[in-house]
């Protein structure tokens, strides 16, 4: 009985101290860094897989494991939801407010706050707005420059739903996946983008 | 002080000009010149050596015998130098962690009472005019935030770390908006924090009187406000995220020049 009772404590600190190095030193100390505030709260620092791979400075620049690159393209393709009866378009000029709001999912906003598009932060997209950033590439005459077929079409929708079904680590959102914007406010994008009377394409 | 109140004046009717202006590069650039020695930070800079000096607290004592880090009572240079190890506390502190160290050792103040209360809220706004009074005197020095002890290189890898870390609802990280050169967000140019030039331009011209929103910020509201956009969870004041992303840049900014107090957009 006496051996007994030594074991179990030697068995618990084993223990505990193999659960303490699972989570690494840098985990602990980020994790304990932060509060939840608002609609900010802390399961936004749970990673998934595509956040993980892409935390890696190597992978961020197209480097890295390509296997692991292309499994995660993979699971990211298979979220994309193609829109309800096959309707891709909206109205351009609804397209053109999304793409201009930056707002939504801050600490200082409420859960019933419209998230924008934030398109314009990183795209120039119609040349009339010089206030655009230059993270993400140009969209002016998106549409005029590829047409409007079923792939373009499709690509473009899936990229706007989760653009890291095509790039592993692209700076873009996964606008339909996180559900930042709804079917029908993604559709009006997609008319910005490709709608021949949008601005963007004249 | 009457000098400085006519500055202030002054400032806040070209504030409100700008807050229309198109390109606000350009006109922001034209307001640096326009009040290049009267950058409304004076203020605070003027209020914060007041602060340092007079005695007060539950000790009834002055910061004049703060160590910064280049000994007691020693300011000049210290921002420059800044975050670094203290053997005191056994920790790398930045400017306002260790003014708050001060704080509650010198003049017995409750430092959870100042992490708890927000920005410019209760004796946190003494601590952001001292932080003003401080990198005043770094002003035109090279940065050298050092590298040397073990828990500061510890904290500069954390620091990496932190800065490409994704998560949120946006997937973005640090690395998303200052990982690349020559980008912007809308009009904003991003410095790139990876590099020494970059390094330098964010590091070397915050804290700043940022005229978007007539008033000045620490590195720890910089920071605070980046992570809000980043659309994380609040990171806590002086937590140990916010310090290492300030031993990253600024190691990353060694030898660029202290511009401190910045004037921004």
């Amino acid at each position: 009985m006496k051996k007994l009772t030594l074991v179990i404590p030697a068995i618990l600190i084993a223990l505990s101290t193999s659960f303490a190095s699972a989570q690494s030193n840098f985990e602990k100390m980020h994790s304990e860094s932060f509060k939840a505030n608002g609609i900010a709260t802390m399961d936004r620092l749970d990673q998934d897989e595509t956040q993980k791979f892409c935390s890696d400075p190597v992978n961020l620049a197209g480097k890295g494991d390509p296997k692991k690159r292309e499994a995660i393209e993979k699971a990211n393709l298979a979220t994309i939801k193609l829109p309800a009866n096959g309707q891709y378009f909206g109205d351009w000029k609804e397209g053109e407010a999304i793409a201009q709001s930056g707002r939504g999912a801050t600490w200082t906003d409420k859960a019933d706050t419209v998230v924008g598009g934030g398109c314009y932060n990183c795209h120039q997209i119609d040349k009339k707005e010089i206030s655009h950033g230059s993270i993400g590439p140009s969209l002016w005459n998106y549409g005029k420059l590829r047409g409007n077929s079923e792939a373009v079409v499709q690509y473009t929708w899936g990229k706007i739903y989760n653009s890291k079904a095509y790039n592993a680590c692209s700076n873009m959102p996964r606008i339909g996946h996180y559900k930042l914007l709804n079917e029908q406010q993604m559709r009006h994008v997609m008319s910005l983008l490709l709608d021949p009377k949008s601005p963007v394409n004249q | 002080m009457t000098r400085l109140k006519s500055i202030f004046l002054a400032s806040l009717s070209l504030i409100a000009g700008l807050a229309m202006a198109q390109s606000a590069t350009d006109e922001i650039a034209k307001y640096r010149e326009m009040i290049a020695d009267g950058n409304p930070a004076e203020l605070y800079e003027a209020a914060g050596e007041e602060i340092w000096k007079q005695p007060m607290g539950p000790k009834n004592a002055t910061l004049e015998k703060c160590d910064l880090g280049k000994g007691p009572g020693i300011v000049k240079g210290a921002a420059a130098e800044l975050p670094r190890y203290f053997k005191d506390t056994n920790k790398v502190q930045d400017l306002e962690s260790r003014i708050i160290t001060c704080m509650e050792k010198l003049q017995g103040y409750d430092a959870k009472e100042i992490i708890n209360a927000g920005f410019e809220k209760g004796k946190r706004k003494d601590v952001e005019a001292i932080v003003a009074y401080v990198v005043t005197h770094s002003k035109g020095m090279k940065i050298n935030v050092p590298n040397k002890h073990p828990k500061e290189k510890e904290m500069y890898e954390m620091g990496k770390k932190a800065f490409y870390f994704q998560g949120g609802p946006m997937d973005f990280s640090c690395a998303s908006c200052h990982g690349e050169n020559n980008k912007r967000i809308r009009l904003q140019d991003l410095p790139n924090l990876t590099e020494q030039k970059g390094a330098a331009l964010g590091f070397g011209y915050w804290p700043a009187y940022r005229v978007s929103s007539g008033n000045f910020w620490t590195m720890q509201r910089r920071l605070n406000d980046c992570y809000r956009q980043q659309r994380f969870p609040e990171p806590i004041y002086i937590s140990d995220v916010t310090i290492a992303l300030s031993v990253y840049m600024g190691v990353n900014a060694k030898g660029g020049e202290m511009n401190t107090p910045g004037l921004k957009r």
